[in-house]
């Protein structure tokens, strides 16, 4: 379709308005697409991003929504999302949906098989799998588990799925979210090929650094309504982030003076094995210190062992045949159980708080209480409505947004879930808190609110230290980082001296065994 | 923003508004309860709520109750537990051998009895929560070895009758210490049973007025006074209709007593005891209860000696009400318990559910089997509708968390 000022778009969705029982997700939101682009679409967590993707795919079905979807020329009313993948529409969401215990080929086909009479022709099957995989440069044996394959690998199977079906429009929800700086330049290389090859690509991204290398047009919803779409050739980080949170962010983080005491916390000599595979070092002899009032990075490549460290010395929740020491103030505390380690004043947030950190099918207050229970408890029996104040009181301090307290922990965005765990760890008054990703999926504006919380921890005298794949986030909040590179500390740079290439310098060092 | 929330000088909160809505996802199976009522006394012409039949269909279902309460902790904590038709059975047997074979004195039988059961659920709590086997296998296997284990303690046959006080436990009724009183067109009713009604309802009337004090003090909302009156009200006139009916009948029986304050504990237990709160959170989310520092495999543990406890309870009340331990008791009580357990708003999953809910759904069950039997219902017709209400139960369930989630 060419349309009257010259462009040839792909797809133009236009009027959307889509309501769900008492909220109104997306306002009358226009979306184009080229042929042939990347098109990024940014905006804050539920600013209507996945609703907008989820009405072109067919989840929300033709009539649930009003306005109309031209694809391809041709006004669409897709039933679900089978009548969307038929016309070359796919989407990929963040959380990847294969299979673990199928092969990769099996995995491939899913539901598309390559059979003769309803028997599975596997000769074929493997056959045409390994075409795919190779265009998007899985080198694996197709009759591996898909389970068995890293994240990054595992993504490239969604997409070498998705080509499987003759795309022309993929989508894709936070595809980098999981991934490490290796696999996500990786993948973007492969999105760069797809375009040359005519696919047309839309992505949704948090991260606005991959936004601006690799989006030729980018879109920003705000709050349910299309704000703007912007040329992505001349457009800055900080401008996009202007569009997102409707106001000029000048600083992405908040300003402060450290306030640095006593050594509170030492980690030493720590080696941990895996779990799986015992005969293999996860955490090697390292050695960390943490002081009274400071926020410390730890800075590592995925599968260097950041959240291994971190999970071993909360209560070996993680690990076979641990050694080391951990000493509190100087004398050595006992961190063998999560029972111990809390009672040592030690808290973890952990980087998946859908599956570690959350209580789902339950309410704000008691995800609040969940760790802290027995300071409302008299005798074994809780005063609930202390409980009752006590979350309140931290609703309104970590300005959680929900109506109040007694709403489940679902119905909150990824943001205020993170402060849902933060404050259930606060409320347990550590001396000391383990942030492992502690602004994964959380959107532009709720992570300043997040690093404003850690810096009045560490105004506190907490100790403080965050784990991040993100290295300008370490840079902005961090009073000192640690690198870790296959499980060894291979270096300790204050924030003074600390760039983003020195870092990965020091995040990569190869070493000695 | 101030983060020194733990002071107690931190601000007060404004309360926050909140308007009065029935939550239809939680009130749904009491109004179900009501309506079913409702719908049987129509149908039987007023027979299923005269006193003699409200007595029968407490003491018919008082086991199934007593096992509800268990399972319902069970299923909260993410588990099942198909062993307690069979444990009922073989405690019932051990209580009978130890009373009529061996002669021992009814009260010593009856907590060894208890001791037995406590044994039972360690046992099988020991292989869920510390060796990591599904509780379906090991209760699956449990059903099997405890069956056998009845009619081994059995020798293949009944056993019986049972002491007096036993019987009476299961199947008798309050005396009638204080006399009757006349209540006109009533007809006499026992004073005791109405003293306790009575007291029942001031006791509510206080603890209800007391939590909403207390609520007012920590500055959050309450209903506003008409509705809370009315709320009061409304129980009042459910009690006192049920006490008064009773009191005409044969006063108040004994397993009745036994089950309020069961529920009563339990309810207490659920929802305000550390250990109730934990059995939720690992119900809810099991990795997430483990890294707040929740014992898991203990509350696991515990739950299932819980469960063993209570089967045993019920296996005594079941034997006194036969006045006999068969080999067959207890056949296919695990169905009925799971039942009155999800129909009573247990969660599939786990994490979700009330002791009360797991009360009313057991009494959904019993109106269902008494009702129906009254009009003269086929055994089979009986199955088949409550087949089906546990279908609509659950279903219901799940299309009110498909609507609440579509929010998002």
């Amino acid at each position: 379709m060419t349309s009257v000022d010259g462009r040839d778009d792909i797809l133009l969705m236009s009027g959307i308005t889509k309501s769900f029982p008492g909220v109104t997700a997306l306002r009358d939101v226009t979306f184009s697409v080229r042929r042939g682009e990347i098109h990024a679409i940014c905006g804050e967590n539920g600013a209507g991003k996945s609703t907008l993707m989820k009405v072109l795919s067919g989840v929300h079905p033709h009539g649930s929504y009003s306005g109309e979807v031209v694809f391809d020329g041709e006004v669409c009313g897709f039933a679900g999302i089978r009548d969307s993948e038929a016309l070359g529409i796919v989407i990929i969401h963040q959380e990847l949906a294969l299979v673990p215990q199928l092969s990769i080929a099996e995995n491939l086909f899913l539901g598309n098989e390559i059979a003769n009479r309803g028997m599975i022709d596997w000769n074929r099957t493997n056959h045409e799998a390994t075409k795919h995989m190779r265009r998007v440069g899985l080198d694996e044996n197709p009759t591996a588990a898909a389970g068995e394959l890293g994240v990054g690998k595992q993504q490239l199977v969604e997409i070498a799925k998705a080509l499987s079906k003759e795309v022309k429009l993929l989508i894709l929800d936070e595809p980098t979210a999981a991934l490490n700086d290796d696999d996500s330049a990786h993948l973007l290389d492969l999105l760069r090929g797809l375009r040359d090859e005519g696919i047309t690509c839309v992505v949704i991204s948090h991260k606005l650094g991959e936004v601006t290398a690799i989006a030729d047009t980018i879109t920003i919803l705000r709050d349910g309504e299309t704000i703007e779409t912007l040329d992505a050739a001349d457009v800055s980080e900080d401008r996009i982030i202007a569009g997102m949170v409707g106001r000029d962010l000048e600083h992405r983080f908040p300003p402060r003076e450290p306030a640095i005491g006593e050594e509170v916390l030492r980690i030493e000599d720590w080696t941990v094995h895996s779990v799986t595979n015992p005969g293999r070092v996860v955490v090697d002899h390292a050695t960390l210190s943490l002081r009274r009032g400071e926020i410390v990075g730890l800075a590592g490549l995925m599968g260097a062992g950041r959240t291994e460290l971190a999970m071993s010395v909360f209560g070996r929740s993680y690990g076979t045949d641990i050694s080391g020491r951990v000493l509190k103030d100087g004398r050595e505390i006992d961190v063998r159980t999560v029972r111990s380690a809390i009672r040592n004043g030690i808290a973890y947030v952990s980087e998946d708080r859908k599956r570690y950190g959350l209580n789902m099918v339950t309410d704000v207050k008691r995800n609040v209480s969940a760790a802290g229970l027995g300071l409302l408890a008299k005798r074994n029996w809780v005063n609930e409505y202390e409980e009752f104040r006590v979350a309140e009181r931290y609703r309104t301090a970590l300005r959680i947004k929900t109506p109040d307290v007694t709403a489940g922990a679902q119905t909150l965005s990824g943001g205020n879930q993170q402060k849902v765990v933060l404050a259930k760890w606060m409320f347990t008054d550590p001396d000391v808190l383990i942030l492992d990703e502690p602004t994964r999926g959380v959107d532009v504006g709720a992570k300043y609110e997040i690093y404003t919380i850690v810096h009045q921890l560490a105004e506190q005298g907490k100790a403080v230290l965050v784990i991040s794949s993100e290295l300008p986030e370490l840079l902005g909040l961090c009073d000192r980082i640690y690198t870790l590179s296959a499980g060894r500390i291979t270096g300790e740079v204050p924030r003074a001296d600390a760039t983003q290439e020195q870092l990965m310098e020091y995040m990569t060092r190869e070493v000695r065994r | 923003m101030s983060l020194d929330v733990r002071s107690p000088a931190a601000e007060s909160v404004a309360a926050p508004p909140r308007r009065f809505r029935l939550n239809l996802r939680q009130s749904g199976i009491y109004v179900a309860f009501a309506l079913i009522v409702v719908l049987f006394t129509a149908l039987t012409d007023g027979a299923l709520l005269q006193p003699g039949n409200i007595s029968n269909i407490v003491v018919q279902n008082s086991y199934v109750l007593i096992l509800a309460i268990g399972m319902m902790l069970v299923i909260i904590s993410g588990h099942i537990d198909l062993s307690v038709g069979s444990v009922v059975a073989v405690t019932g047997g051990i209580c009978a051998v130890l009373t009529v074979q061996m002669g021992l004195p009814w009260w010593l039988a009856v907590l060894a009895t208890l001791a037995a059961g406590v044994l039972i659920g360690a046992a099988q709590g020991y292989w869920v929560a510390y060796f990591g086997i599904p509780a379906f296998i090991v209760t699956l296997g449990g059903m099997l070895v405890f069956r056998a284990l009845t009619l081994t303690v059995l020798g293949n046959q009944g056993i019986g009758p049972f002491p007096d006080e036993i019987r009476t436990l299961a199947n008798g009724f309050t005396g009638g210490y204080l006399g009757n009183v006349g209540l006109g067109p009533l007809g006499g009713a026992d004073i005791v049973s109405l003293l306790v009604g009575v007291l029942v309802v001031v006791g509510f009337a206080m603890s209800q007025l007391r939590t909403r004090r207390a609520r007012q003090g920590y500055d959050q909302t309450v209903d506003p006074m008409p509705l809370f009156i009315g709320k009061i009200v409304f129980a009042a006139v459910v009690v006192l209709f049920f006490v008064v009916q009773l009191a005409r009948f044969r006063n108040l029986p004994w397993v009745l007593v036994l089950l309020a304050v069961l529920v009563l504990g339990y309810s207490l237990m659920a929802s305000r005891s550390v250990f109730g709160r934990h059995i939720y959170a690992v119900g809810g989310n099991l990795q997430a209860a483990t890294l707040s520092g929740v014992r898991v495999k203990q509350v696991t543990f515990w739950v299932f000696v819980n469960m063993g406890l209570l089967s045993a309870l019920a296996g005594v009340v079941f034997a006194g009400r036969l006045n006999q331990a068969g080999p067959t008791a207890g056949n296919s009580f695990e169905l009925d318990a799971i039942a009155a357990a999800f129909i009573g708003g247990a969660a599939v999953q786990g994490g979700v559910g009330k002791v009360v809910g797991a009360i009313t759904g057991g009494l959904i069950m019993g109106v269902i089997n008494n009702g129906m039997s009254l009009i003269g219902a086929p055994s089979e017709r009986v199955m088949l509708v409550k087949g089906l209400v546990l279908l609509a139960a659950v279903a219901y369930d799940v299309w009110t968390k498909r609507r609440a989630g579509a929010v998002r």
